[in-house]
C-alpha cells in the first residue's frame, strides 16, 4: 500500500469515534440493550452518535423515555416529532404508583418525587422490558461522583451501584461480562465535556429542544432561580407572581425543578459563547443535586441513572 | 492567589473554556498516599482560572468541613468526589478531569496511591500520553513510586515528569531536589521512557505549577503546566500497519454486508487488499462506509464499515490487517500480565481472555518470573509460587482459539488483553503480548490471485518485511515460469520431450535457490539495518 496523507482527526472526531466504538461493543455483547433517551441535548448528541454507529443500519436497540409526567411540555412535543422523524422506536414509562399517589414535586418535594418518577420508575421500566444494558447521556464533567464512573457501570439486582469496587477498563477492552440479575449501564459519552456537547450539536447540525435558546416565557423568581409556569399545575407560594422574561435553560428536566437563567442567547452560536464566558457550572440550575455535596453519589447507589 | 477560604471574588475574568480542535493530551497523576496529587490537580484548575465558581463554593463549604488545610482551602476537594473519599481525605478511584487552555486540550486520569487500588492507577496508564509522578520532598523515591513508574512505563507511557512536591518542607534545598533526581533517573534506566522532565515544586501554594515560582531560582525548567503544552507526544498506531479488528457485521438488508470498526493501526483506502486473520484469506476492500458518505480514505482513530468486493464470511473478533505486514496468528502467547484480584493466578484455569473484539477461553500454563518493583526487573519464581493481587510477571498462556495480534510494543490497541474470571466475571489481569506461537504446524494459507497481487505490492514498496512464506513463494513463481519457457525452447531443439523436461526441472529447482537466497542473503541485510531504529526488543532489560 502507497504512503497516503495522514488526515488529522480533531478532538470532536476522536470522541466521536470513541463512542461509536462503545456502543457497538455494547450492542454485540449484551442481549437486550435500550437507550435511555431524556430528550436533553445530551440524549441529542448521544442518539446523532448511535445513527453514526451503525449506518446504515437504523440503532439496533429502542430509546426509552422515563416520564415524570413533570416534563416540559415543548419537550415532549419535541421527542414524538424527532422519533417520528428518524423512524425509530420509543417506550415511554411512568411509575404507575406515582400516578396513584399523584407523586409531585410541588406537595413530595424533589427528593422523593425524584425517587419514585425517575429512579424507580427506571427500574421497573427496565425490569418490565427485561433491559439487560441501558446506554445514558451521562459525562463525567457533569458532577464530582461522575468523575469516578467508568465507562460501563454494573448494577445490582436491586440496581445499586458500588463505587468503591468498579471494573477496571483498560485501552479500548470492556468486560461485559455479568451475571443473570445484573445490569449494565453504559456511558459512551464519558469524556466529553459540556462545550464539546455544544460545539458537536453546531458542528453538525443536530436539533434540539427549544428551551435551550432565550425567548420571552412566564416564570417565578423562587429559591434563587426561574422556575418556568409551564401549566395550570404550577402552585404559587405567597407572594409570588409570574413575570415574563427573556430566559432560556442550560440543563433540562421537570419544569418545577429545573432553574432557567435570564439571557439574550438565541442561536446555537451566542449559547456557546454565552457557556464560554460562564462562571458556573451546568448542574447548577439543577436543584436535586444540592440536597449536599455526596446526594448524586447516593442516588446514583440508589439506582439512579 | 491566597488560599483562603473567603477570597472568592465575584469580580473574576470568565473561565478559559475550549475552542473547537485543539490538539489533545491525556495525561495520569500518580505516587504515594498524601504525595498531594489531588491537591496538584485542584490547584493547577484554580490557577489556571478553570474552575466554575459554584465548584468553588462547594470547595468552600467542604473545606470547612472535611479539609486538612486548615483555615486555607484544601484543593484536593476540588477533586476527590466520592463520599468515602472525602471522609478519608484519599483518592479512591481514578478521576477523569477536562480543562482547555488557549494550546491544548487535556484528559487527566488521577489515580489512587493507595497500594490496594493500584489497579485503578493502572486503568489511568493505559490510555495515557504523559505520566506525572508526584514525590514528597520529605521522602524521596518510594517503593510505591517505582511500582507505579514500572506499571506506567509497562503500559506504554513513554513520557514522565516527576513532580518533587512539598519543596517547602525541605526549605527549598536544590540538595535535596538533586539526590531525588538522581535516584529517580538511576532506577528508570532499566524502564522505557523516552523523556523524563523532574521539576520541583509546592503543589498547595501553586509553586512552579502554573506560574515559574520564585523560591527555586536554581530550578531553569518551566512550570509544570507550560511543559504539558509544549511537550510533543508520538501517535504510534498512525505509522503502524493496517489493524481493523471487527466489530460487528453491519447487514440493514440482503444488499449490504458491511463489517463495522474501529482503525486501530495504519490506513485504509479503497481498491487495498487486507488480509483476513486468523483464517488468512486476501480481498480487496470496495467501500469506508459513513453515516456521512463514503470515505477516500479512513486512519487509525475512525469509527468506519467497511465493504468488501467478494462475500466472504467474517465475523466479530476477526481481524483485517494489511497483507505487507500482518498481525500474527497463534493459540500460545507468552505476556507480561498485572494481577488484578485478592484470588492469587491459579495455573491451569480456565478464563476468558478479550483482545481487540475477540474473545477465546485461555488457560496460564506457566508463570516464569515477577517482576521486582524495586527495580523493575524479572526476578526468576520461587518453585510453586504464583501471581497475588498487584503483582506483574511473565507468564504463558494457551488458547482455545487461534487469534491475530501483535506484540504490545508495536501497536498498543492490538496486543493488550484482559483475562476475565468465568465464575465472578471479574476482570482478574491486564496483559500485554510479547511473542505469539501456535500449537499446530499448520499449512500456509494457499495462495491467490490477490496474495501475488500483494506480493507486487510488496515488492514495489522495496523496504517492506517480508517473510520466509512469501519469499520461497515468489522464488517458486519465478523459477516455475523460467522452467515453463526452457522445457519449450529445448523441446523444441532435441525433440525430446523427457530430456526437455529434466532440463527445466533442473533450471526451475535452480532458479528457485538462487531466487530464494538472493531474496533472503541479500534482502536481509537492508531490513536488519531499518530495523536498529525501532525500540530495543521487549526481551531487553526489564521493561
Amino acid at each position: 500500500m502507497s504512503a497516503l496523507p495522514t488526515r488529522a482527526l480533531g478532538h470532536l472526531d476522536r470522541l466521536e469515534a470513541e463512542s461509536i466504538h462503545i456502543m457497538r461493543e455494547a450492542v454485540a455483547e449484551t442481549e437486550r440493550p435500550v437507550m435511555l433517551y431524556s430528550i436533553g441535548k445530551d440524549s441529542a448528541a448521544m442518539l446523532h452518535v448511535a445513527m453514526k454507529a451503525f449506518y446504515p443500519s437504523k440503532p439496533p436497540f429502542p430509546l426509552l423515555h422515563v416520564n415524570t409526567r413533570w416534563k416540559f411540555r415543548e419537550m415532549i412535543e419535541f421527542r414524538d416529532k424527532l422519533v417520528k422523524d428518524l423512524g425509530l422506536e420509543l417506550l415511554e414509562y411512568i411509575n404507575p404508583e406515582g400516578v396513584e399517589k399523584n407523586i409531585n414535586p410541588f406537595d413530595h418535594g424533589s427528593k422523593l418525587h425524584t425517587q419514585i418518577m425517575k429512579t424507580e420508575a427506571l427500574k421497573q421500566a427496565l425490569e418490565k422490558w427485561k433491559f439487560d444494558a441501558a446506554f445514558g447521556g451521562a459525562r463525567r464533567d457533569e458532577e464530582k461522583s461522575r468523575a469516578k464512573e467508568r465507562v460501563l457501570s454494573f448494577r445490582t439486582a436491586q440496581h445499586r451501584w458500588d463505587p468503591k469496587n468498579q471494573r477496571p477498563e483498560f485501552w479500548r477492552l470492556y468486560n461485559t461480562r455479568k451475571s443473570q440479575s445484573e445490569s449494565l449501564r453504559i456511558f459512551p459519552m464519558s469524556n466529553w465535556t459540556e462545550a464539546d456537547v455544544w460545539d458537536y450539536i453546531a458542528r453538525e447540525n443536530i436539533p434540539v429542544v427549544p428551551l435551550y435558546f432565550a425567548k420571552e416565557r412566564p416564570v417565578v423568581a423562587r429559591d434563587g432561580t426561574l422556575i418556568m409556569v409551564d401549566d395550570d399545575r404550577m402552585k404559587l407560594r405567597p407572594g409570588e407572581k409570574i413575570e415574563n422574561k427573556m430566559v432560556r435553560f442550560r440543563t433540562l428536566g421537570c419544569y418545577p425543578l429545573t432553574g432557567g437563567f435570564e439571557s439574550s442567547a438565541a442561536t446555537l452560536e451566542d449559547i456557546i459563547a454565552e457557556m464560554r464566558a460562564s462562571r458556573s457550572s451546568e448542574r447548577q440550575g439543577r436543584l436535586i443535586d444540592h440536597d449536599g455535596s455526596s446526594s448524586m453519589e447516593q442516588k446514583k447507589q440508589e439506582g439512579y441513572f | 492567589m491566597s488560599g483562603a477560604v473567603a477570597s472568592l471574588a465575584p469580580t473574576r475574568a470568565p473561565l478559559r473554556h475550549s475552542g473547537v480542535d485543539k490538539p489533545l493530551l491525556r495525561f495520569i497523576t500518580c505516587g504515594s498516599v498524601d504525595d498531594g496529587k489531588s491537591t496538584l490537580i485542584g490547584r493547577l484548575l484554580y490557577d489556571a482560572d478553570l474552575a466554575p465558581d459554584d465548584m468553588l463554593a462547594t470547595l468552600e463549604s467542604d473545606s470547612r468541613k472535611h479539609g486538612t488545610q486548615g483555615e486555607d482551602l484544601d484543593f484536593a476537594l476540588l477533586v476527590d468526589g466520592l463520599a468515602a473519599e472525602r471522609e478519608q481525605g484519599i483518592t479512591i478511584d481514578v478521576a477523569y478531569r477536562y480543562f482547555a487552555t488557549d494550546k491544548r486540550k487535556f484528559i487527566v486520569a488521577d489515580t489512587p496511591g493507595h497500594e490496594q487500588y493500584t489497579r485503578n492507577m493502572a486503568v489511568g496508564a493505559s490510555t495515557a500520553e504523559v505520566a506525572i509522578l508526584l514525590v514528597d520532598a520529605r521522602k524521596g523515591i518510594l517503593p510505591q513510586t517505582r511500582r507505579h513508574s514500572v506499571i506506567t512505563s509497562m503500559f506504554g507511557v513513554r513520557h514522565v515528569v516527576v513532580a518533587v512536591n512539598k519543596m517547602d518542607l525541605v526549605d527549598y534545598s536544590e540538595d535535596v531536589f538533586r539526590k531525588i533526581e538522581q535516584d529517580f533517573r538511576d532506577f528508570a534506566k532499566h524502564l522505557r521512557f523516552s523523556s523524563i522532565y523532574v521539576a520541583p515544586l509546592v503543589a498547595k501554594d501553586g509553586e512552579n505549577l502554573v506560574h515559574a515560582g520564585t523560591k527555586m531560582p536554581w530550578h531553569k525548567g518551566p512550570p509544570l503546566l507550560a511543559y504539558l503544552e509544549g511537550v510533543a507526544v508520538e501517535d504510534t498506531t498512525r505509522i503502524a500497519p493496517f489493524r481493523y479488528p471487527v466489530q460487528w457485521v453491519n447487514r440493514p438488508n440482503l444488499d449490504f454486508r458491511g463489517f463495522s470498526g474501529f482503525i486501530s493501526g495504519g490506513n485504509i483506502r479503497p481498491g487495498d487488499i487486507v488480509r483476513i486473520l486468523p483464517a488468512g484469506r486476501d480481498t480487496r476492500v470496495a467501500r469506508i462506509v459513513t453515516y456521512d458518505g463514503d470515505l477516500e480514505s479512513g486512519v487509525s482513530g475512525q469509527s468506519v464499515t467497511l465493504t468488501l468486493n467478494e462475500e466472504i464470511d467474517i465475523s466479530r473478533g476477526d481481524m483485517l490487517c494489511s497483507p505487507v505486514s500482518p498481525a500474527k496468528v497463534g493459540d500460545r502467547l507468552t505476556a507480561q500480565i498485572l494481577w488484578l484480584v485478592r484470588e492469587p493466578l491459579v495455573v491451569g484455569k480456565s478464563y476468558l481472555l478479550k483482545i481487540g473484539t475477540k474473545i477465546t477461553p485461555a488457560a496460564i500454563s506457566s508463570v516464569e518470573s515477577r517482576i521486582e518493583i524495586e527495580t523493575g526487573l524479572d526476578a526468576p519464581l520461587e518453585p510453586g509460587a504464583t501471581l497475588q493481587f498487584n503483582e506483574i510477571g511473565e507468564a504463558s498462556l494457551s488458547l482455545e482459539t487461534m487469534i491475530a495480534c501483535d506484540p504490545f510494543i508495536e501497536n498498543r490497541e492490538t496486543g493488550g488483553f484482559i483475562l476475565i474470571d468465568r465464575i465472578t466475571n471479574e476482570t482478574a489481569a491486564v496483559g500485554m503480548v510479547k511473542t505469539v506461537a501456535s500449537s499446530l504446524s499448520r499449512p500456509a494459507p494457499s495462495l491467490t490471485d490477490l496474495s501475488y497481487a500483494s506480493m507486487e505490492g510488496v515488492a514495489s514498496a522495496a523496504n517492506a518485511n517480508a517473510s520466509g512464506t512469501w519469499r520461497l513463494g515468489k522464488s517458486l513463481v519465478f523459477g516455475g515460469i523460467a522452467g515453463l519457457t526452457t522445457f519449450g525452447i529445448a523441446a523444441a531443439f532435441a525433440q525430446d520431450a523427457g530430456l526437455a523436461t529434466r532440463i527445466a526441472l533442473a533450471e526451475t529447482g535452480a532458479i528457485v535457490i538462487l531466487h530464494y537466497l538472493f531474496e533472503k542473503l541479500w534482502r536481509t541485510p537492508q531490513e536488519t539495518k531499518e530495523s536498529h531504529n525501532e525500540p530495543p526488543p521487549f526481551e531487553g532489560e526489564g521493561l
